[in-house]
């Protein structure tokens, strides 16, 4: 069955604010006929963006992606897959009595039994920040310490770096919990039944790397990825281009946001991301041990790393049972792009963005969260 | 929080420049950026810190974007997430 998209009369086109309706609906129809001419279905591809996600959901574009097309958010959000013994250890550093100074998102963070911020209504001290040079302003306006509790990928662990090039005071640290996506682009496409066929990479994350770094990736797994911006045109572009390279078997980088991303990437940023961090094997919640996932501070900078300066034991925490709630949540199928926030129980009932049961729900990234603002697959 | 923000350089001390995002004025660290900036120069502005330039011939592209995203409402995800990126330059202390 064809069924052809017309942007004009869908019910989605209400909430659709393209700015070039015209463009949008060129786009649509170009997805549609690429699709069919895949000539099975379904086709899944994959983002890595909390920003796509919020995008997609917001601009309701599902609803005038072809049928035989599944665009699924994997593990995009850096604040969900923060891991429950990355969230433990700033509790315990919390409760110790450091100021703790975090990305808003990581407040609400489920750990084994507590969230940063049930750490803060038992009176630990919490300072949200918006960057990581106000964590630095924080430790300079003080003598306490002050540990920046760092989440984010690439892009945002870039800034880390730059302000732990920069001079820090003494009493300044980082415990970080930065991840590295490209390794866990590997993950995805490795894991068995997976039916990931194509990536969408996140523009302002290869803003950073470069397209080039999914080279390797491409070679070796013989799956396309698409670097694209986040406005809808942009993401709508991504598709077509990356929907054409699994119908043509041809895969290959294809840089479609040059506005902002060249294949070499930020230079100087890479240079101060990879002085100061390391990569290293770690967990991601719900997904699996990441190989390379993880970004550890190198020894050289071990004065300003957390891990290094403080004895942080956080077996205390464990004689503390989790919810039982937590068993039931399905965040690691949803990061995995196994199933969707509507196969989940808990959505929207137990788990709201309110009272959480996991971090998918947590972070203005994360898919649960977005699919509950703005709601994720319209079903017309 | 990968969307950034645009803004307008206006001045560069060493390595910090003040931006100004549509009449708020910040200072956002150029430690990380791979060019030289100016003020007149857009750059885009992630967690604090200019991460990219913005070629002249996409400005106009660019703020739109960010224009129609800020005209929604308090509580909209993507305007709140813009909105700390704002916030996430330090406090312009330059009297402006």
């Amino acid at each position: 069955m064809t069924r052809v998209p017309d942007i004009a009369v869908s019910a989605a086109s209400r909430e659709l604010k393209f700015r070039d309706p015209a463009k949008a609906q060129a786009l649509a129809h170009a997805l549609e006929k690429v699709s069919r001419e895949v000539g099975r279905e379904p086709v899944s591809v994959m983002h890595v963006c909390g920003s796509h996600e919020q995008s997609i959901a917001k601009f309701g574009l599902r609803a005038i992606l072809p049928r035989s097309l599944n665009v699924i958010m994997g593990p995009g959000c850096p604040v969900c897959v923060t891991d429950v013994p990355e969230v433990d250890e700033a509790v315990v550093l919390a409760q110790d009595g450091l100021r703790i100074a975090t990305y808003g998102d990581m407040l609400k963070v489920p750990g084994t039994a507590f969230s940063l911020a049930d750490a803060q209504a038992a009176g630990a001290r919490l300072d949200v920040v918006y960057s990581a040079a106000q964590a630095v302003e924080l430790a300079r306006d003080t003598t306490d310490e002050v540990v920046f509790f760092a989440s984010g990928f690439e892009t945002t662990a870039v800034a880390t770096a730059a302000v732990i090039l920069a001079d820090p005071p003494p009493n300044f640290s980082v415990l970080s919990a930065h991840k590295y996506i490209p390794p866990v682009m590997e993950i995805v496409a490795e894991m068995p039944g997976t039916k990931v066929e194509g990536f969408l990479a996140a523009g302002h994350a290869a803003t950073i790397t470069g397209s080039a770094i999914f080279e390797r990736f491409v070679e070796r797994h013989r799956i396309p990825v698409v670097v694209a911006g986040f406005e809808p045109l942009d993401i709508l572009a991504g598709l077509v281009k990356l929907v054409e390279l699994v119908r043509d078997a041809t895969p290959r980088v294809v840089n479609m946001y040059p506005r902002c991303v060249t294949p070499e990437g930020n230079r100087n940023a890479q240079a101060q991301l990879w002085r100061v961090f390391r990569t290293t094997g770690g967990r991601w919640r719900g997904i699996a041990h990441v190989p390379n996932g993880n970004l550890r501070i190198r020894d050289e900078f071990a004065g300003v790393d957390a891990r290094k300066k403080f004895r942080i034991d956080v077996k205390r925490l464990w004689d503390h049972a989790p919810s039982t709630l937590t068993q039931v949540c399905i965040c690691g199928d949803i990061m995995a792009g196994i199933a969707s926030p509507s196969h989940c129980p808990l959505f929207g009932k137990e788990c709201k963005p309110d009272t959480p049961v996991g971090a998918c729900m947590v972070s203005s990234e994360g898919t649960c969260r977005i699919w509950h603002q703005y709601g994720g697959h319209p079903d017309l | 929080m990968c969307l950034g923000v645009p803004g307008r350089v206006v001045e560069v001390k060493g390595a910090v420049a003040t931006v100004d995002f549509w009449g708020v004025r910040r200072e956002t660290r150029l430690d990380v950026i791979d060019e030289p900036v100016g003020p007149g120069d857009y750059i885009l502005n992630h967690v604090g810190f200019a991460i990219r330039k913005i070629p002249a011939d996409e400005i106009h592209e660019t703020l739109a974007l960010y224009e129609l995203l800020l005209k929604e409402a308090e509580g909209d995800m993507m305007a709140t997430d813009i909105r700390g990126e704002i916030s996430a330059g330090g406090r312009d202390d330059s009297g402006a």
